[in-house]
């Protein structure tokens, strides 16, 4: 891959000192937060809605009002919750990795992390 | 996925031909002079591909809904629903609960850290020439497959809709499908790809909610009513699980297995991902995936209705009893609501489907040969960007031919399109999920366990399935007196699931940890301290064309 003249403009070191940086430690852990416990939890309750489609037949057809039954009212909560959590990652990311995501690209683009050892919290 | 789709419809037709034609041939005129528009800007590698990554956030989720709702999902979802109903009502589950991966795990760290393909980030920090060449093949070998299906599928709804019956008339319409898709992919590249999708899903969507409507109207817009009417005509176990899938203890496996590979799957499939590098910047592709979620999800629940609606409106037995089978469920009920003009707008959507998303996979296979074969592997990076696109143009022509050709093959051959979809699903969640999350998210990942987690994925993957019963031995319909396998008189599955995914997707995780696990070579620390610090903040993602 040949990257183009402006990625060539940050130096390993930068985008080691940018990795290292306490602000990349928050963004990571922020976006983390997030993606890692909701993907485990919408897989995990796909998965559970699939094998109680499969096993639990019976419960699945119970009806709960004229002939709409339990797994057609949980199977629409999935589009729900797929609708829900696709707009609480969009308020989740507006909020709270936006603002770091940008001022780390700017910080990067003005080479702050340059210098190894640069002064951000001088001590008195 | 059986029965989605099956390409051996036998010859009779329903409504107007001529105006299912016509109706179609209004929608090549429109979008060829789209197409011509759109080529004026297409110089460099950057237009040819990724559309000079000009494509707005909202634009680019028409066009994701439009390369997703492919005729297997339009059809085939709706027909499933219409002959097994609930069964039918899981896939579409699946197949909407799998944009949440690409969602919050996929699409911004990609366009922030690719350019044009998905080997771009897969070799991003390991020894290029190897991890670039499996993430290239198993491109082709997802591209190839799906695009196998629609062309196929397209010989088949033909048979239906046009009236055109007989081999040679079906070879002709593969053949017609196949040159103007290679002709879209020349002459609009990326950009002109992108506008077919998109007017193909406006009108898709649009289509679908007039049905929805009529089939609500009918029924008082009464949910109850509507299943109630469906239960009549089909029998109380189509609004129940298990009319397709619960019958023995492997049909129940199949189906977890087929649903792992869905809801894995989609963030794997490379003509996916590449939509994600032609909008401006990362915010523009979350951006499109939220509104492709928004899509497809309202279409799926059109298409409930739309199932339902045929099951009851038309009746289950009908249905079977038609050329296309399970597929002709949508195409019949709008004939049953509208007559013939309905029926012909439906139609010519159809044809639009197919054409669409044939066009958005040779583009993305071409792209992968052109930019991760020829430029970085033979010529080490050393090739110019205009000499990259023209042996991506030349690439499109053989791909496209290929497909023709082995299309062809599939539509006489009877050739079940849908497990082609399917295997699809399986082999990009097979091969490329687990090497996309590992690359991006496990910093001692290394080259030996990306190559160990995509050969072995693809490796298990397609063995599995030439040893399953899709291939060989699967037990002979008494109706039809054939078996629903590939090859009819012989038997060497030992293999017991038509979907491989529930033993290829883990196998494949676990290779990728345990190639790394062993690997002798250290991970390069400061390609991935490159890689998270861009995926995060977005510096140096590559930057929309100015014209």
């Amino acid at each position: 891959m040949t990257p183009p003249t402006d990625r060539k403009l940050l130096t390993p070191e930068e985008y080691r000192q940018a990795q290292d940086s306490p602000e990349f430690t928050e963004l990571r852990r922020r976006f983390r937060s997030f993606a890692v416990p909701m993907t485990v939890a919408f897989l995990a309750w796909y998965l559970l809605y699939v094998l109680l489609s499969t096993y639990a037949h019976d419960f699945m057809a119970t009806k709960v009002f004229g002939n709409v039954n339990i797994g057609i009212l949980l199977g629409l909560a999935q589009f729900v919750t797929t609708f829900l959590i696709t707009q609480l990652y969009v308020r989740h990311a507006g909020r709270s990795t936006d603002p770091v995501a940008d001022e780390m690209r700017n910080r990067l683009e003005s080479h702050q992390y340059a210098t190894p050892n640069r002064e951000e919290f001088p001590r008195g | 996925m059986a029965d989605l789709l099956a390409a051996d419809a036998p010859a009779a037709t329903i409504g107007e031909p001529a105006i299912n034609i016509s109706i179609f041939g209004v929608f090549v005129l429109i979008t060829l002079v789209i197409t011509f528009r759109a080529s004026r800007n297409n110089k460099s590698a950057a237009d040819f591909y990724a559309a000079g990554r000009n494509i707005s956030g909202t634009q680019n989720g028409l066009a994701i809904a439009g390369d997703y709702l492919s005729a297997a999902s339009f059809l085939g979802i709706a027909g499933a629903i219409a002959v097994y109903g609930y069964d039918g009502f899981l896939y579409s589950i699946g197949f909407l609960v799998a944009w949440l991966v690409a969602l919050l795990l996929v699409a911004e760290l990609l366009r922030n850290t690719a350019r044009f393909t998905m080997a771009d980030v897969l070799a991003f920090r390991m020894r290029q020439g190897p991890v670039r060449t499996a993430a290239a093949i198993s491109t082709l070998v997802v591209s190839l497959f799906y695009l196998l299906a629609q062309m196929a599928g397209a010989g088949g709804l033909v048979t239906l809709l046009l009236g055109v019956s007989g081999e040679a008339a079906q070879a002709v319409t593969v053949v017609v499908v196949g040159a103007l898709m290679i002709f879209y992919v020349l002459v609009g590249g990326m950009r002109g790809t992108t506008y077919v999708q998109v007017i193909k899903a406006s009108l898709l969507i649009i289509g679908a909610l007039v049905m929805t409507v009529w089939v609500l109207a009918e029924y008082g817009f009464n949910l109850s009513s509507l299943i109630g009417g469906a239960i009549e005509s089909g029998g109380q176990a189509v609004a129940e699980p298990g009319a397709q899938y619960g019958l023995t203890n492997v049909t129940k496996l199949d189906f977890i297995s087929l649903g792992l590979a869905l809801v894995l799957g989609t963030a794997g499939l490379p003509h996916v991902l590449m939509r994600f590098y032609t909008v401006p910047t990362a915010k523009d592709a979350r951006k499109s995936v939220v509104v492709a979620i928004w899509l497809i999800g309202i279409f799926y629940i059109f298409s409930l209705v739309i199932g339902y609606g045929a099951g009851a409106l038309v009746g289950k037995e009908e249905i079977l009893a038609a050329p296309g089978a399970v597929n002709a469920a949508a195409p019949l009920l709008a004939f049953e609501l509208g007559g013939t003009a309905l029926l012909g707008i439906i139609s010519g959507v159809a044809f639009a489907t197919i054409l669409a998303v044939v066009a958005g996979l040779t583009i993305t296979a071409s792209a992968s040969f052109a930019h991760d074969i020829y430029a970085s592997v033979i010529k080490r990076g050393q090739a110019s960007p205009d000499s990259e696109v023209k042996v991506a143009r030349v690439a499109a022509i053989v791909i496209g031919a290929v497909a023709i050709g082995l299309g062809i093959l599939a539509l006489q051959a009877g050739l079940n399109i849908a497990f082609l979809v399917a295997l699809a699903f399986a082999v990009a969640a097979s091969a490329n999920l687990p090497t996309i999350l590992y690359t991006l998210f496990w910093k001692d990942f290394t080259t030996q366990g990306a190559l160990w987690s995509i050969y072995g994925g693809l490796i298990a993957c397609v063995t599995l399935i030439i040893f399953s019963p899709v291939v060989s031995g699967a037990a002979v319909n008494p109706t039809t007196g054939k078996s629903t396998s590939l090859f009819q008189d012989v038997d060497f599955h030992w293999f017991p699931l038509n979907n491989p995914g529930l033993v290829s997707i883990p196998l494949s995780f676990f290779l990728g940890w345990l190639g790394t696990k062993l690997s002798k070579e250290r991970p390069d620390v400061d390609k991935y301290a490159e890689l998270e610090v861009r995926s995060l903040t977005g510096i140096g993602a590559e930057k929309a064309v100015q014209h």
